[in-house]
């Protein structure tokens, strides 16, 4: 990839991240938040897509971001109030921002009339001219346009008279339309970097310059922190400037010059005093101009002074690679002597401030290909069976527990372990990066079928794969369009029922014993079950004669084919919605059920597997055979006694525990590894629970031991295999399979589940 | 079932191999690796030829009894039966065979057509057949040699 390219692929990255801040704090402001916190990371993620996008000429993406951002100025500059009003077009704003910037990286393009629609919404709420303020065309090249300094290079300045001057570069910087001189206001600041901003690459040159096109600046350098050469730190600080700038610009416009570099220096910012009124822009830079030369002179006249000949050298040798830099890090300003600064040179600065501010914002984080994680999951799995491979070894070896080796052997696993737990922290992902894109989507399915919807999310910090996060986003989607289309009821029904007519869609995410449940609610008319059951006898999908529990005909919408809607709507598709859900759920390792209250909502709840490279198993025998069966769906185990299982018809047995029978499925006779039922005494057996809080009793030969084990596929080089819901290597190096227990107790349940109705 | 041979004129590899007292190649560059038998999982609701599965290094590995698969009758590994691991499209499957004998170079043109058999498992694996040192080989197709996925439809 080229520098170029790759730089621009960050840009975007980063630009993920400035839409993600975007939406979460205008969506902030919409449910009422309107501090200048807020308010103000809103107008930093635009401002930073802007600034971006203006560096690599994407203009359109320009255009729409500067007439949002000048909007969002109109919002923190306090002159707009974050109503609802203001804050939904905005909203609707940011959908359109982030398909400018995807269409820009994608090659595809957005549909300029939506642009131009939401463009002007945003001028009608400012009361914005077409092209923008005046003033605005000011903030527009404020970072990215590069100014043309001419000064001569730094070679041909004698070292002695250090001709340059921050004052000549400031004038030069003035900007061509010299604002009204007769404006009154203006500001007074005292800007002292300390060595971070330094080093953080900051220029103060570029700061400065930024400033003078705010208004007329008066700029003061004050050296008298400079030490004698030999008492200097070259990468110190020792330069403040006093600047006033004059002009209409409010506070804000000056703290957003120092935004990046705000914890890096000190910073005052006052309303201008009286004093200074009669200077026009000439004189101010006439008197920065002298104090600047005079301060050099001075410094270098103590400078030869104090250290002569090796004095002048390091003067020199720091001019060369901070020629262009600005940067006093070296040791006196007369390198400063800027040689005419690049054009890319000040475009990249600027990134590289705001790329700095939010490394530093975010705590420390590096970019990692996924390859990589992967690749050093998957070691750890092997190191993982192969240490539990060493372990048997050694215990068949018959050393003593005791004895160094399996001590040793001991700690190894545990360190084993602990590496296993980190590598898979890597992969663990807040599901926030799934809940985020919800908002969107719940606006825009809300505007297609003519509902108010509040989308509430909980639980966003929650942790998980991101295999899972990546898998969870269509069905989440669909079930969410779902809860929109089909749970709501219109706004006239709901206030027909007395309801709010704004309908609540919950989405929530937690984690309960080991795994991840995701739930999505809505408050709307619950499930019309004699609606479900009647549609389900018309596609033949139950017999018509069919008793069904609540809870049966609630499932029934599961099924393949099966759609509710008297219409096809464009938003939940042609029925093809709940079954295909539930299917990619399965494929997750997950589970999903649904509550129903006829008038208060229904509530989808998923549980998903944290990982989908380990679990935590109870190996067991079955005829021979080595299983694991999944520790989170088991309940308790059991030594049964004959008297407490009983024969209920055609070779079905059910177990009584504490006076109630659960129906008892013999595992190695289901999976066809033995043909003879084990009688129940002879084995043990695990209560489970599966989805739905549904109760069996799994029938083995024998547990042999709880253990974490490494998921691998069977499908990858086989295929699925029903019962089975993936394999392990043991430790003896041996393959054994994981047990799907809730296929399992389906398949003998026999006609209960309603998958099996379908088929019957 | 025999495909168009291609390469005409280029020599190519093939592994030969024993099952009972039949002997079959395969092209060697869907070989990759052969190994000793080791005991298998075996995988319920699985067809026959199917042994089951076993570890390697790693990954999970499905055992095919390839005598069985051809309609030879299952065989009864012992130490010194050796498993083919070779790719067949994306997947790799490990093949159950009596002995690796040889490694032949032959060119397409000495590849004969296959006669018209009656036989199901002929017009479905045998590509064609060769005459080497008086003895018959022939040379199959791996395309088909796992089960049909449309088992899954049925469970």
């Amino acid at each position: 990839m080229d520098p170029m390219a790759e730089i621009k692929a960050t840009f975007f990255q980063e630009c993920e991240e400035q839409l993600v801040e975007l939406e979460s704090g205008l969506l902030a402001m919409d449910a009422g938040d309107d501090s200048s916190e807020t308010v103000n990371a809103v107008f930093r993620a635009v401002h930073s897509v802007k600034g971006g996008a203006g560096a690599f000429g994407l203009d359109e993406l320009v255009h729409f971001a500067h007439v949002f951002e000048t909007t969002l100025d109109e919002v923190r500059a306090g002159r707009l109030a974050p109503s609802p009003e203001v804050v939904k077009p905005l909203l609707r704003a940011a959908d359109i921002l982030a398909d400018l910037v995807r269409a820009a990286r994608d090659g595809g393009s957005v549909d300029p009339a939506r642009g131009e629609a939401s463009a002007s919404e945003l001028r009608a709420i400012t009361g914005m001219e077409e092209d923008g303020g005046a003033d605005d065309d000011g903030m527009d090249g404020l970072v990215f346009t590069p100014m043309q300094v001419s000064l001569p290079p730094i070679g041909d300045a004698p070292a002695g008279e250090p001709e340059l001057d921050i004052a000549a570069l400031l004038a030069a910087a003035q900007p061509d339309p010299a604002p009204e001189p007769e404006e009154p206001g203006g500001w007074t600041l005292t800007f002292k970097p300390k060595a971070e901003l330094y080093k953080k690459a900051n220029e103060t040159v570029l700061l400065l310059r930024e400033l003078a096109r705010l208004g007329d600046v008066e700029v003061e350098l004050d050296a008298s922190e400079l030490p004698l050469l030999p008492h200097l730190d070259p990468e110190g600080s020792y330069l403040s400037w006093n600047i006033k700038v004059r002009g209409p610009a409010p506070e804000g416009d000056i703290r957003e010059v120092f935004d990046f570099v705000e914890s890096d220096c000190d910073l005052t910012v006052a309303p201008i005093g009286e004093e200074t009124e009669g200077l026009s822009a000439d004189d101010v830079a006439a008197i920065a101009s002298a104090e600047a030369e005079l301060d050099i002179a001075a410094l270098i006249s103590r400078a030869q002074t104090a250290g002569s000949e090796p004095a002048q050298d390091s003067v020199g040798q720091g001019s060369a690679p901070e020629a262009e830099s600005l940067t006093p890090a070296a040791p006196a300003p007369a390198p400063v002597a800027v040689a005419p600064t690049p054009a890319p040179a000040a475009e990249a600065a600027p990134a590289r401030d705001s790329k700095a501010a939010a490394a530093a914002a975010a705590g420390a984080t590096i970019r990692v290909d996924l390859d990589r994680v992967d690749r050093l999951i998957d070691l750890v799995g092997e190191l993982v069976i192969n240490q539990a491979m060493l372990a048997q070894r050694v215990n068949e070896a018959g050393l003593a527990r005791a004895s160094s080796v399996a001590v040793g052997l001991d700690e190894l696993e545990q360190l084993t372990r602990e590496i296993q737990d980190s590598v898979m922290a890597i992969r663990a992902q807040p599901v926030k990066s799934v809940f985020q894109r919800m908002p969107r989507l719940v606006r825009e399915v809300a505007a297609v079928v003519g509902k108010q919807v509040r989308l509430v999310t909980e639980g966003e910090g929650t942790e998980v794969d991101k295999t899972v996060i990546e898998r969870l986003t269509d069905p989440l989607t669909h079930m969410i369009r779902n809860a929109i289309d089909h749970g709501l009821e219109s706004t006239e029904k709901r206030i027909a029922a007395g309801k709010n007519p704004e309908g609540v869609v919950r989405l929530s995410a937690l984690h309960r014993s080991g795994r991840i449940v995701i739930e999505v609610a809505d408050d709307g008319g619950g499930i019309n079950r004699e609606r479900v059951k009647s549609i389900a006898i018309e596609k033949g999908l139950i017999a018509p004669d069919a008793a069904l529990t609540d809870e049966e005909i609630d499932n029934l919408i599961f099924l393949p084919g099966f759609s509710t809607a008297a219409t096809i709507s464009d938003i939940s598709g042609r029925g093809v919605g709940m079954d295909v859900v539930k299917r990619s759920i399965q494929e997750l390792g997950g589970r999903i059920s649904i509550t129903s209250r006829p008038g208060l909502g229904s509530t989808f709840t998923m549980s998903l597997p944290l990982t989908l490279a380990v679990l935590d198993g109870m190996v067991v025998t079955a005829g021979q055979q080595t299983l694991v069966a999944p520790l989170t769906a088991i309940v308790e185990t059991l030594q049964p006694r004959r008297s407490e299982v009983h024969s209920l018809g055609d070779g079905a047995r059910v177990i009584s525990i504490r006076g109630a029978y659960v129906p008892l499925v013999d595992v190695g006779l289901s999976l066809g590894y033995r043909s003879e039922p084990l009688d129940a005494e002879q084995g043990v057996a695990l209560l489970i629970e599966g989805e739905g809080g549904s109760r069996a009793v799994l029938l083995v030969d024998a547990i042999q031991g709880q253990r974490q084990v490494v998921i691998k596929s069977l499908e990858a080089n086989y295929r699925r295999v029903p019962g089975i819901a993936a394999a392990t290597i043991l430790g003896d190096g041996r393959v054994a399979l994981i047990l799907d227990i809730d296929a399992l107790v389906a398949a003998s349940r026999g006609t209960e589940a309603p998958r099996m109705l379908q088929a019957g | 079932m025999s495909e168009p041979l291609t390469h005409a004129g280029l020599g190519r590899e093939l592994i030969s191999f024993r099952i009972g007292s039949q002997e079959f190649c395969v092209d060697i560059m869907d070989v990759r690796e052969i190994r000793g038998w080791t005991p298998a999982t075996a995988l319920p609701q699985a067809p026959p030829f199917v042994r089951g599965v076993i570890n390697l290094r790693g990954a999970v590995l499905p055992i095919v009894d390839l005598g069985a698969r051809l309609g030879l009758g299952q065989a009864d590994p012992t130490a010194r039966h050796v498993i083919i691991v070779a790719q067949v499209q994306n997947q790799i499957v490990g093949l159950l065979v009596d002995a690796v004998s040889d490694i032949l170079t032959v060119t397409d043109d000495m590849i004969q057509p296959t006669p018209d058999v009656a036989s199901e498992m002929v017009r479905t694996f045998v590509r064609g057949l060769l005459a080497i040192d008086g003895r018959m080989v022939s040379f199959i197709s791996l395309d088909r040699v796992l089960p049909e996925s449309d088992l899954e439809a049925a469970a």
